[in-house]
């Protein structure tokens, strides 16, 4: 089944232009799955971008810890990236793709409901 | 899509993991099917760095590859599956466990074994060989019950072998049947040197030695007899005398191999057979098996290419070949450094020879020249390969020697001939990953490419290893120089200005943050390289409060959470200690605040304390009490003042001609907190004995009975560089009105990231120009330097203080926006009864599992709703 739905994360006033923030969204939400995982998602604010909220998983896979929200966010040739603050590969905000090296992190659709920041999970 | 092609690749080494890469890349869209079969348990592992396995690296450390990734690249792999049977005609193999795989192409990449030479006793429980992982958990088992090893081989795996031995606590000895050491490699001059210097180092050398019988000893297991009746008792022998390919399927399976064994290939890598390659150390080329790793990967581009090409019928213009590679090498072994290029022993026909000994220095080198003395045949270096790269380039090129060839390794007494880009001919190899010449980038730079990246993109050069970077810039950037075109020193692709021309932009526009810059003089959102800069400029033009919301998107993550982050994504906590002086109740309080937050505490190198392992969340309260007793941020974090290091000085050393440790203090905060293009090491030393080690900072002070002569621009660190006296006997007053000019200037006109040593090097006119704006304020500017400081100076505060003191700025203090829970994945373990991060395979899983109950309603609910 599918069972993704969207899940109010914080308002907008808590994240940080031009930065990230984190979101925990926590697994064994539903009698499914008794046993899953939390998730770590970061949530980068771009003002001047039309999507203005990104969304993608915390875990830098290079540097294999949960700190990509503490990257700097920026632009390669026009695509929005975060480097990670590790060892400063830069992943795609769109895509998750990492531009440096074979990687790749999941991205997740947002949206702002009345000032709610929510993602899709 | 075109049919499906099955390659089996036999043999997971080096070599076999590089091919499996390279079909992944190339066969990515044509329907190439990988299957691997290795004979060992485990996938690829690097084994040129396998001697690391002793100094504390894991198998996991070393492995090339996991499982993982091989599924995510969806090769089918097999451990545990030796290959012992091929039907050429079927096209088939068979492991040893009688599974059988069909292939459309095989390819061979079985490396090698060691070479037992048959010694009567050679075959006990402690005589043992080095090459795989499993060997040396064989070798870390002996040597826990034995207390001498011995190897027999002194050539380069032998040393490497010994200096293992050596690292495992046992005696070590090395015997060695040739009349020298790395007799492949070295001449016997160099050897002789090499003997003396490795002996130094507490491995007895015995060279000329043939051992006949190894039998029990007395003292220890066993007893080593020579040819000469001498003999040498040991408990542990390791054999490194030379590897011998793993060719036995090609022999039993009627594959063309050498008289002396190697599976014969051709320029495609291709064996006797159309259908089947041999790649790396099993194979033979031209009568030659390459030994080393590089060769085997150009075998394994060559072959992955030639499979590719013929199955899309996509004939390349210039298909790769393997045409042989260069065995020239330069290592370290035992921290003696030995360098080997091309003829070393001088065996080309005419060919003449100059050579340098320092005995007492332990320096040794030699260089082969052609008859006419044109050309670098071969050298060989000990004690000091500084001039390897150059010689290097000689001798790959062809380039003509200078008329004094022997200056090229001399040591230098004055102008020693550079290569420069102009030099080296068009046929210059530049890159060699990607195999691209100088020849190759003048096509790209007449062809309009018109910056570094233009020609990496067209010719991809600098795009494999990344070792050939900086040559690249060169040549480029000469190139284009040539060309009359003005070479831009850009700092990304979003600001076309140098860091220097930033900050007179910054400046002289009064320009406040980095939207207002970008906005007028760049493009796009920034990046993780122009950000920084612009931060820093901003901090050292205004020095503002660091946290400020305005730069927060600026900084890297040390600069914004004022702690500088692990591998583990914890934090570390460095208070200042100025000078280095504390008083025991601050030691107390460090102490206690490190016991509360179950902190790791290390004395840095820097005098003072690190605390490691601090979540991000707990850094806010960790400040309060480190602040609360009175302490400051040691900026560790920032490329700003370091540390201030001082000798105990005139106080308490008999020695001591002036009060260094007040000094010390004095300078460290004076000048803490402000941000400069890279960080900023003092040190003040009581008197010319130099405790303080003054001469390798940034700023070197260093007493006299007269006042303080004054150092600057030494560095430590990955290029050692000694200070340059800059000013003698000066007083007080005068020595910190030169910091602060020197400081100043170095502010204004460094490169991002370069160290005042680095900056000294590229300063045009050097030491004598820099007194010169100082002392002599040849330029006028004097004043307005010690304005510029006097200004950031007034200005400091401690960035943790304001921090804990503004609720806004501690709102990012927290691992989660919507949670208050702690990241599972920061695991710790103990170790000499302090925690360190747990490393991957240490870390337990941690998991929600529901309340039954919950579990339950849900269910109910669950059931409702459908
Ligand atoms: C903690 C410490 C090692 C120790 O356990 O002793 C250390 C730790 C680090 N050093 Fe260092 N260095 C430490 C003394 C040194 C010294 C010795 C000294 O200062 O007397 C040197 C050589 C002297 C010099 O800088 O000229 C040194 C040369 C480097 C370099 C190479 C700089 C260079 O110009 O080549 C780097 C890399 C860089 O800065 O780009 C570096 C970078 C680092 C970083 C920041 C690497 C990183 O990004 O994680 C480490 C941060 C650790 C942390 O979390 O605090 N560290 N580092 C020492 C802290 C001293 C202090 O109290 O602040
Ligand atoms: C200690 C040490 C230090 C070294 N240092 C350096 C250095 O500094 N620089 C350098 O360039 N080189 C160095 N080398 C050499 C380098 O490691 C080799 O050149 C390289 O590993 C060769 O790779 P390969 O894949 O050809 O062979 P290997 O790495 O030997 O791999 C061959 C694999 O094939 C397997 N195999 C064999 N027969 C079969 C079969 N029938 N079926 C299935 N599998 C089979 C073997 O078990 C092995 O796993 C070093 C070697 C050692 C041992
Ligand atoms: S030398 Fe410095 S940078 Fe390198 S590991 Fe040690 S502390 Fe870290
Ligand atoms: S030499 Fe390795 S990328 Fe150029």
């Amino acid at each position: 089944m599918s069972d993704k739905r969207w899940i109010n994360i914080c308002s907008l006033s808590d994240l940080v232009e031009n930065s990230g923030v984190c979101a925990l969204v926590e697994g064994a939400k539903n009698a499914d799955d008794l046993i899953a995982k939390d998730r770590q998602i970061a949530l980068f604010s771009l003002p001047s971008m039309s999507e203005q909220v990104f969304a993608i998983d915390n875990f830098d896979p290079i540097g294999k810890a949960n700190v990509l929200y503490r990257g700097m966010v920026g632009c390669n040739q026009g695509e929005p990236i975060v480097a990670s603050p590790l060892y400063k590969q830069q992943f795609s905000l769109k895509t998750g793709q990492c531009l440096h090296e074979e990687a790749q992190v999941n991205t997740y659709p947002t949206r702002i409901t009345d000032n709610c920041v929510e993602v899709l999970v | 899509m075109s049919n499906q092609l099955n390659v089996v690749v036999v043999g997971n080494g080096m070599v076999g993991h590089h091919a499996v890469e390279q079909l992944v890349n190339l066969g990515a869209e044509h329907n190439v099917s990988i299957t691997v079969l290795s004979a060992e348990d485990r996938l690829a592992y690097d084994r040129v760095h396998l001697s690391e396995y002793f100094s504390g690296k894991t198998a996991d450390d070393l492995a090339l590859t996991d499982e993982e990734t091989y599924q995510d690249w969806q090769v089918d792999f097999h451990t545990n599956a030796k290959v012992v049977g091929i039907d050429k005609q079927q096209q088939k193999v068979t492991t040893v466990a009688g599974d059988v795989f069909e292939y459309d192409k095989l390819i061979l990449a079985t490396g090698s074994y060691p070479f037992v030479p048959p010694i009567p006793g050679g075959d006990q429980d402690h005589c043992l060989v080095y090459r795989t992982i499993d060997d040396l958990e064989s070798i870390q088992q002996s040597a826990s019950c034995g207390k001498v090893g011995v190897v027999i081989g002194g050539g380069l795996l032998g040393l490497e072998a010994a200096n293992a031995l050596k690292q495992l606590g046992l005696a070590t000895h090395v015997v060695e049947f040739a009349p020298q050491l790395m007799a492949v490699q070295v001449d016997a001059g160099g050897g002789r040197l090499l003997k003396d210097k490795i002996e130094e180092l507490g491995v007895q050398v015995h060279t000329g030695k043939a051992t006949q019988v190894i039998e029990a000893g007395e003292q220890c297991r066993y007893r080593l007899v020579f040819a000469n009746g001498e003999s040498l008792e040991t408990d542990l022998v390791l054999f490194s005398a030379g590897i011998r390919p793993y060719d036995n399927l090609a022999r039993e399976f009627e594959l063309t191999i050498g008289e002396r064994g190697g599976i014969v290939v051709n320029e495609q890598c291709l064996t006797s057979d159309g259908n089947i390659y041999a790649i790396g150390e099993c194979a033979l080329y031209q009568n030659m098996i390459y030994g080393l790793v590089a060769p085997g990967y150009t075998m394994a581009k060559v072959a992955a290419q030639d499979i590719i090409a013929n199955h899309t019928n996509l004939i390349e213009e210039a298909p790769l070949r393997f045409t042989g590679a260069d065995m020239s090498t330069k290592l370290k072994l035992m921290g003696v450094d030995v360098g080997s290029i091309g003829d070393a022993h001088g065996r080309t026909p005419g060919a003449l020879s100059y050579t340098y000994e320092n005995q007492p220095l332990g320096v040794y080198k030699k260089i082969v020249v052609s008859q006419n003395q044109k050309l670098l045949l071969g050298a060989v270096l000990v004690g000091d390969t500084s001039e390897y790269d150059s010689l290097l380039q000689y001798m790959l090129n062809g380039i003509e020697l200078p008329n004094e060839p022997e200056a090229l390794i001399l040591p230098s007494s004055g102008e020693k001939p550079t290569l420069g880009a102009d030099a080296l001919p068009d046929t210059a190899t530049i890159c060699s990953c990607l195999n691209v010449t100088k020849g190759d980038i003048i096509d790209a730079v007449d062809g309009g490419a018109c910056s570094v990246a233009d020609v990496k993109a067209c010719t991809k050069a600098s795009t494999g290893c990344g070792g050939c970077a900086a040559l690249l810039k060169n040549v480029v950037d000469k190139e284009l120089e040539n060309r009359g075109v003005e070479v831009k020193k850009d700092i990304c692709e979003h600001f076309a200005y140098s860091r220097r021309e930033l900050f007179d932009i910054i400046k002289v526009n009064g320009i406040k943050s980095f939207e207002e810059l970008i906005e007028s003089h760049g493009k796009g959102l920034g990046c993780e390289v122009c950000k920084p800069t612009v931060g820093s400029i901003l901090a050292s033009v205004w020095n503002d409060y660091i946290l400020d919301a305005s730069k927060l998107p600026l900084q890297d993550t040390n600069d914004n959470f004022l702690a500088n982050m692990q591998k583990d994504g914890t934090y570390s906590v460095v208070p200042r200690v100025p000078g280095g002086e504390i008083t025991p109740e601050r030691l107390i309080t460090i102490g206690e605040v490190a016991k509360k937050y179950k902190l790791y505490t290390k004395i840095t190198g820097g005098q003072r304390i690190d605390l490691f392992g601090a979540r991000v969340e707990q850094l806010p309260d960790i400040w309060s009490e480190l602040i609360e007793a009175g302490m400051e941020t040691g900026h560790a974090y920032g490329k700003a003042v370091r540390t201030v290091k001082s000798c105990v000085g005139s106080t308490w050393c008999r020695y001591g001609v002036q009060d260094s440790v007040s000094m010390a203090i004095f300078i460290e905060n004076r000048y803490k907190g402000i941000r400069a293009p890279h960080k900023l090491k003092f040190a003040v030393s009581g008197c010319t004995r130099e405790c303080a080690e003054a001469q390798s900072k940034d700023f070197g002070v260093i007493a006299t009975d007269k006042g303080w002569n004054l150092y600057v621009c030494g560095n430590g660190g990955m290029k050692p560089r000694h200070a340059d006296l800059f000013a003698t006997d000066l007083d007080d007053e005068t020595l910190i009105k030169y910091i602060d000019r020197v400081m100043a200037f170095y502010i204004q006109t460094g490169d991002r990231l370069q160290r005042t040593s680095v900056w000294m090097e590229n300063l045009e006119g050097g030491l004598e120009y820099l007194k010169q704006v100082v002392i002599e304020d040849s330029l006028g500017i004097g004043e307005t330097l010690e304005n510029q400081m006097s200004q950031v100076i007034g200005k400091y505060q401690c960035e943790w203080k304001t921090t804990i003191e503004n609720p806004e700025a501690l709102k990012r203090f927290r691992q989660f926006v919507n949670s208050d829970k702690q990241d599972t994945n920061i695991q710790f373990v103990n170790e000499r009864d302090q925690i360190r991060p747990a490393r991957d395979h240490e870390k337990i899983q941690v998991v929600n599992i529901m309340d039954t109950n919950d579990a339950q309603k849900h269910k109910e609910l669950a059931l409702e709703e459908s």
